[in-house]
């Protein structure tokens, strides 16, 4: 769910502290190096072979041995020879990856699965077929030299002309530079391109000189969310010097408010993804329930077909999430509206004006299709994989960032009500709807066939379930109770928002979302839901017709 | 006299008469048999009657509001949950330190958690007498609250089923959580003993068994009283008719209000006997699926009629342990079909076809047919 940013990991603490005096030599001489291996770089692509290999096997047998401390010093050997494989190497090594067979080669493992791994030539890079993994042996490595590792590839990474790798790398440096690393990161700051990455390298050397006492830097350092800056601060904070302390201390309160402010926006953020959700689950039945007078209790069930059309989607399309995804917005509409006309033709023209009975009947049929699911199907949940376009978020500073799946359901639900108030408003059937809605006698009389206006509002209402199930299929797990986890909230939320009203359905949804997300923080989810659930129960007892009761004759109905 | 009323009903004398050779029946075949006897009845046997027996006392007390008052409660598992558990509580503080923990006050599961002692609320349920007065109180207060609010602001017809629905959801939820102090997702169970007797006793279980007829007796008595006296006529009239029957002058929210409250407490009662003889209360209990499955049971018997409903509910859960034996998979699907079916085909249900078959019935005692008249809502 909520993904906050991991603190540094502890075992960094743990490093050998002869550890960044030595990285900050090796980043001089990367300094010095830069101009070749960026020509090493570009040569490696045309002819990969350039290097001595004896060289480079040389300084992958040297990581071969049983001390760590020999493995720390062959590490560094590797950081500083001009290889340009050395990134690769050091990744490699710290996955695991590095391997050595039977015969003495050093091989990639590409993938470890089953008893036969593929594997590549660590020197070359040329695939070798598979080899049983018992004939490789990983060259160990141990939390230090993990750490060890990690900086080393951070150090390099800033001289990679990939921008992603030196953010990362900047990132990492943050907190962690010392006075041997200081004085070249100034150049390095010079030489940078990108802002981003300046302005990170730029706090991590502000961080390291409020440790040395210089109050001028704390400037740099306010206004950011960074948790590692604020670990700083704090530290200069409770130091001896009690005009730096003041003065990061009112940095500090700067920061916290500017934290409140993301924190507010986070838990709206959430809520709102939460209530498009709700208002995605609830606006079928708003159709259904509140235009046609129908109690679908299977409404649950018909979101869970859409969830599993897109599962079948991505069973029929493998590999090709994305495409799958957009394919089964069409194919969950249909799937779940020919299920909706199923249902109004097999059971619910039976009952017309019989809204208890209607219950009973749909909430039958709700758990046939559930266990139709489970036999058919699987009792167990089905992982439906999200494309790629939809995983990530939307970094908007340190302490925010916005997951950008629920950014996109959050889109859908409004495109999807959108669609539904014109198609309500602006459309021939709308008009037709509205009528038989208002007076079926009189809407007949003039024409409108009314029992296909049933039909067409009930598999309209269905098919937007459908929809529902394939935005809830990127959010949650796809199973046979997929349905009946949110058949309540809908009723709940069509019901809070006033029967009959689009509007309110989208208001209702939406404000609940909020209202759970700014409760759970103190309540916990559970109690959340149960304050919420009460809480409606009780606004029902105030206002019986919900926030926005239709007015006039066709409240009457 | 309006209790001594129904006595002369022919649909009242009929059903006790058979509730009465059952049980008696029953009885002998347990007792008195060998048990190499193929007529044998064992007591797994009696104590799965029991619980059929407070089921229909459950579904007695949904035909109450459903089939008289036109409630459609999708809450009454909370009723007969809240009645279970503070039977529950009883029978949880009659196993003193037999528990896993040996603590003399504590239950097991409080142990478990690190309290030190007994929540407030916990306080009396060592005595009998308060549990017992706690199996009607709390049901009751419930609904007292509930209905009080719902139905002074006209709450009715299908937004009466929903908030009743979110009511079950939302006490579910809190009984699942630990904090509450009720067990949590294990509930109350490792019961021992029922007023000093072994409760794993077959001599116990026939007296439970026992004591669920008599009550189902009484329940129905008290609701066939309700139903044939003057505040009855009111209720169905409140069913078919709402707004009207309030322009005549009925202050029809205090009906309602009586009603539900002893049907809730009916309920409880049934949610009581049923927990001794299953032998745990746990939050399941509160799922709307049971609760809405209890409406079920009264449709397929027939609304409006109580025997109905005893039948129905006798009639599903039979089929339910027939099934979910033989093969549980196809429970869902049968269950789904029946609701389908029953609503569809059989909307006066079972007792609908009794009463079809011998056309010369006292008809006047059962309501005509209710799914024709028009849900009025105010």
């Amino acid at each position: 769910m909520r993904n906050f940013p991991l603190p540094w990991p502890c075992a960094a603490r743990a490093r050998p502290a002869s550890a960044w005096p030595a990285l900050a030599w090796m980043l001089l001489l990367m300094l010095l190096l830069m101009p070749t291996l960026a020509h090493a770089q570009d040569q490696t692509q045309n002819q990969p072979q350039d290097q001595s290999d004896d060289a480079a096997i040389e300084l992958l047998e040297a990581l071969d041995v049983s001390s760590y401390a020999d493995k720390g010093a062959a590490i560094e050997a590797i950081v500083t020879s001009d290889d340009s494989r050395a990134r690769e190497w050091l990744q490699e090594l710290l996955d695991g990856r590095l391997q050595r067979t039977d015969d003495g080669r050093f091989v990639v493992v590409l993938e470890n699965r089953g008893r036969d791994w593929p594997v590549a030539d660590a020197l070359t890079g040329e695939a070798l077929g598979e080899i049983s993994r018992r004939n490789l042996e990983r060259i160990g490595i141990n939390n230090a030299l993990r750490n060890q590792l990690r900086s080393a590839i951070a150090v390099v990474d800033l001289y990679s002309p990939d921008l992603e790798r030196r953010r990362a790398s900047a990132e990492r440096l943050l907190g962690e530079v010392d006075a041997d690393l200081a004085e070249p990161l100034v150049s390095v700051i010079e030489g940078e391109e990108d802002d981003q990455v300046r302005e990170r390298l730029v706090q991590a050397l502000a961080i390291h000189r409020i440790e040395l006492g210089e109050l001028d830097a704390l400037s740099q350092l306010e206004g950011s969310l960074h948790p590692r800056v604020r670990v700083a601060l704090n530290r200069a904070a409770s130091g001896d010097d009690p005009v730096l302390a003041d003065a990061a201390r009112s940095a500090l309160a700067g920061i916290e408010q500017q934290l409140k402010i993301n924190r507010g926006l986070e838990t709206l953020y959430f809520g709102l993804s939460l209530g498009s959700v709700l208002v995605l689950a609830a606006i079928g039945l708003a159709i259904t329930f509140g235009v046609m007078g129908v109690i679908n209790m299977a409404h649950g069930e018909l979101i869970m077909l859409g969830a599993y059309t897109t599962w079948a989607m991505q069973q029929l399309l493998p590999g090709q999430p994305g495409l799958a995804l957009i394919l089964s917005i069409p194919a969950g509409f249909l799937v779940a509206a020919l299920a909706g006309i199923a249902i109004e033709r097999g059971v619910i023209q039976f009952l017309k004006g019989r809204p208890l009975e209607t219950l009973l009947a749909t909430f039958g049929v709700s758990l046939i299709l559930q266990q139709l699911v489970r036999t058919v199907i699987s009792p167990l949940n089905r992982t439906v994989v999200s494309p790629e376009w939809m995983s990530g978020s939307l970094h908007i500073n340190d302490a925010l960032s916005l997951t950008l799946n629920r950014m996109f359901v959050l889109g859908f639900a409004l495109v999807v009500f959108a669609g539904l108030m014109l198609i309500m408003r602006r459309t021939r059937l709308g008009l037709e709807v509205r009528a038989v809605t208002q007076n079926r006698a009189m809407a007949r009389s003039m024409g409108i066939r009314a029992t296909r206006v049933d039909i067409m509002t009930f598999a309209l209402g269905s098919g937007v379930a459908g929809l529902a199930g394939v935005a809830l299929s990127q959010l949650t797990n796809v199973g046979p109770n997929l349905g009946q986890n949110y058949i309540i909230d809908s009723f709940m939320v069509v019901v809070f928002g006033g029967v009959g009203n689009l509007w309110g359905t989208l208001v209702a949804g939406l404000s609940l979302g909020v209202i759970n997300q700014v409760l759970e923080p103190w309540a916990g989810a559970v109690l959340a839901k149960i304050i919420v659930l009460v809480f409606i129960i009780l606004f029902i007892q105030k206002r019986p017709r919900g926030l926005f009761p239709q007015k006039g004759r066709a409240a009457e109905g | 006299m309006w209790l001594t009323r129904p006595f002369s009903e022919r649909s009242t004398q009929l059903f006790l008469g058979v509730l009465i050779a059952a049980m008696t029946l029953v009885t002998f075949l347990h007792l008195a048999l060998p048990e190499s006897n193929p007529l044998y009845v064992n007591a797994y046997t009696v104590n799965l009657f029991g619980k059929y027996l407070s089921y229909a006392l459950l579904a007695v007390a949904v035909d109450l509001v459903w089939g008289y008052l036109g409630i459609l409660s999708l809450g009454h598992g909370a009723f007969f949950a809240l009645g279970g558990y503070a039977m529950g509580m009883y029978l949880m503080r009659q196993i003193g330190d037999r528990g896993v923990y040996g603590h003399p006050e504590l239950p097991d599961f409080m142990v478990f958690l690190n309290w030190d002692s007994l929540p407030w609320y916990w306080a009396g349920f060592d005595m009998a007498w308060f549990a017992f007065l706690m199996v009607l109180l709390a049901p009751g207060l419930l609904a007292l609250v509930f209905g009080f609010l719902a139905f002074r602001s006209r709450v009715t017809g299908v937004y009466l089923s929903i908030i009743t629905q979110a009511l079950t959801f939302a006490l579910m939820l809190a009984f699942f959580r630990n904090e509450m102090g009720f067990g949590g997702n294990n509930g109350l169970t490792d019961f021992r003993d029922i007023l000093g007797f072994n409760l794993r006793s077959d001599s116990v279980r026939l007296g439970l068994f026992l004591a669920t007829g008599v009550a189902l007796g009484l329940g129905y008595l008290i609701c066939r009283a309700i139903a044939s006296s003057k505040l009855g006529r009111v209720c169905v009239a409140t069913r078919d008719a709402e707004a009207r029957t309030r322009f005549l002058g009925y202050r029809v929210e205090r009906f309602q209000l009586f009603v539900f409250v002893v049907s809730a407490m009916l309920a409880g009662v049934a949610g009581a006997l049923y927990v001794p003889q299953v032998g745990i209360i746990n939050p399941s209990e509160f799922s709307p699926l049971f609760s809405i499955e209890i409406v079920l049971w009264v449709a397929l018997g027939g609304r409006a009629t109580l025997y109905g409903a005893v039948i129905g509910a006798i009639l599903v859960n039979y089929a339910k342990t027939i099934f979910t034996g033989v093969m549980p998979e196809a429970w869902l699907f049968a269950l789904g079909a029946m609701f389908v079916l029953v609503t569809v085909f059989l909307p006066k249900g079972v007792a609908g076809l009794l009463a079809y078959r011998r056309k010369n019935s006292t008809s006047s005692s059962t309501p005509g047919n209710t799914s024709n008249t028009k849900e009025v809502s105010a």
